[in-house]
């Protein structure tokens, strides 16, 4: 692998007496988009939200594009500025609408001017396919119209790195296709990117590398047809096993 | 005379009215201060509280929550005179109208904290971990993400709770503040008549009305579509 843009070492994480993380290492390349796959508590949420410090690790390193996470002397609202991160929930600003949900950043933290974050605003809305729905609310868009917003909101910062934690996880089936779209096109575009998430067809045709978590730790990873058709640890065939019975 | 004569001359007699219509006015003027002094240090002050405990400063908070629990629990009487009377042994000197200002103002400061510090506590902690995950800083985004939440929650609580502290300018009475109800209850002692009570109560509603009605504008206006 060249210099990847995501270099995480050792990293463990405790939650009081839980010891969730322990000793993960992930290197990302650039344009690379890995699925972290694996059971539910097997800490692979923890991990990508120890890339961008919404949770702090108790040890271990993180350099994301060249910049090291965990030294305090580093900026962190300027470093979380180049690591987009869209969540399961959406959690879009509900007081705002999509085009204010997209350019709150541009204009508090890039520093951007109103005209010219709404002009980013508005390409970034065109990008997810909701130009037209600049001006709703949250509230007057569909769960897979909110998330694709959620998406807008990161990728208008122009990050260097996206995190998905389950993006679709919490939608209606029919809204899947218009999420996983749109994430097709920001790789296309060549966009790195990290993805928790239990789409096995998007992993199949869209992952470059494939890794699975279990119990705080990466059991096996490589590409999707190895995970998925010859996976070499018991493991991973129970887990592969029982989504693909579904 | 009829029953109903007697009723009108007693509760509201035209020529006592008269009389006294301009101490009530004055009371009038005198109330509306306070309650304004009142409203607006209270609620700033309850606010400045709230935010400050949502630094989580261990040390800070269990101050906060403890002169929080105080005033919550003493009666606003008991603060008003304690400060009238008390405070001079300290050599400090306030005045009726300053000791029923800073009595009610800490009340309010008091029951606001806990009100806003519930509509902070209650926006999702998904809205923080969005706002800090596009790199806004703790207090951009406790300004511009989770204060417009928390406040659009905090109004009824709050205007309810303000109406009902600054009906309490009426305890000024007490340490010799002439607001409405001293006014009236002076022109009552005065008079040997009892309409100046109604007068009172009448100033109190053309008041108080407004702002009931004002805070429901507000609640419609907080009220973002779902």
């Amino acid at each position: 692998m060249t210099k990847p843009i995501v270099d995480a070492r050792a990293i463990h994480k405790h939650f009081g007496a839980l010891h969730v993380l322990k000793g993960v290492d992930l290197r990302v390349a650039e344009r690379e988009l890995v699925f972290v796959i694996g059971p539910s508590g097997s800490g692979k949420s923890t991990l990508l939200r120890c890339l961008n410090r919404l949770e702090e690790p108790s040890s271990g390193s993180i350099v994301v594009d060249g910049i090291d996470m965990l030294d305090p002397r580093t900026d962190i609202n300027h470093a979380r500025q180049r690591i987009g991160m869209v969540f399961q929930s959406f959690n879009l600003y509900p007081h705002m609408t999509a085009l204010g949900n997209v350019t709150l950043a541009l204009r508090k933290v890039a520093g951007k001017s109103r005209a010219e974050a709404d002009r980013l605003g508005h390409a970034a809305l065109e990008r997810v396919g909701l130009a037209d729905r600049a001006e709703h609310t949250p509230g007057q868009l569909s769960g897979g119209q909110q998330q694709r917003v959620a998406i807008a909101r990161s990728i208008a910062l122009e990050p260097r790195v996206m995190l998905f934690d389950e993006p679709t996880s919490a939608l209606d089936p029919e809204l899947v296709g218009s999420v996983l779209e749109v994430m097709r096109s920001l790789r296309e575009s060549g966009m790195t990117m990290i993805v928790v998430s239990h789409e096995m067809g998007f992993a199949r045709n869209a992952a470059d590398r494939v890794v699975f978590m279990d119990d705080g730790l990466i059991v096996e990873q490589g590409p999707p047809a190895a995970i998925f058709e010859t996976p070499t640890h018991e493991r991973t065939r129970a887990f592969i096993g029982q989504i693909q019975r579904h | 005379m009829s029953t109903w004569d007697r009723f009108v001359d007693t509760f509201f007699n035209g020529k006592v009215m008269l009389k006294y219509l301009p101490d009530i006015l004055s009371g009038m003027v005198v109330t509306i201060e306070l309650a304004v002094l009142i409203v607006l240090s209270g609620l700033a002050a309850g606010l400045a509280l709230a935010l400050v405990r949502s630094l989580a400063i261990r040390p800070l908070n269990w101050l906060i929550i403890f002169i929080v629990d105080l005033f919550r629990s003493l009666p606003p009487l008991v603060i008003i005179v304690l400060m009238y009377f008390g405070l001079p042994y300290a050599e400090i000197s306030p005045s009726g109208f300053v000791s029923t200002w800073l009595s009610l103002a800490f009340v309010l400061m008091a029951f606001s904290e806990e009100i806003f510090w519930a509509g902070i506590t209650s926006v999702h902690k998904g809205q923080w971990e969005a706002s800090r995950s596009t790199g806004l800083s703790f207090g951009q985004t406790l300004i511009n993400v989770v204060l417009p939440q928390a406040l659009r929650l905090t109004i009824p609580p709050l205007t309810n709770r303000t109406i009902a502290i600054t009906k309490g300018t009426a305890l000024g009475t007490v340490v010799a503040v002439t607001e409405i109800l001293g006014e009236a209850s002076s022109a009552v002692s005065n008079s040997y008549n009892p309409s100046p009570l109604m007068m009172g109560a009448a100033a109190y509603l053309v008041l108080f009305l407004p702002v009931v009605v004002l805070a429901r504008r507000l609640e419609t206006k907080f009220a973002w579509k779902r």
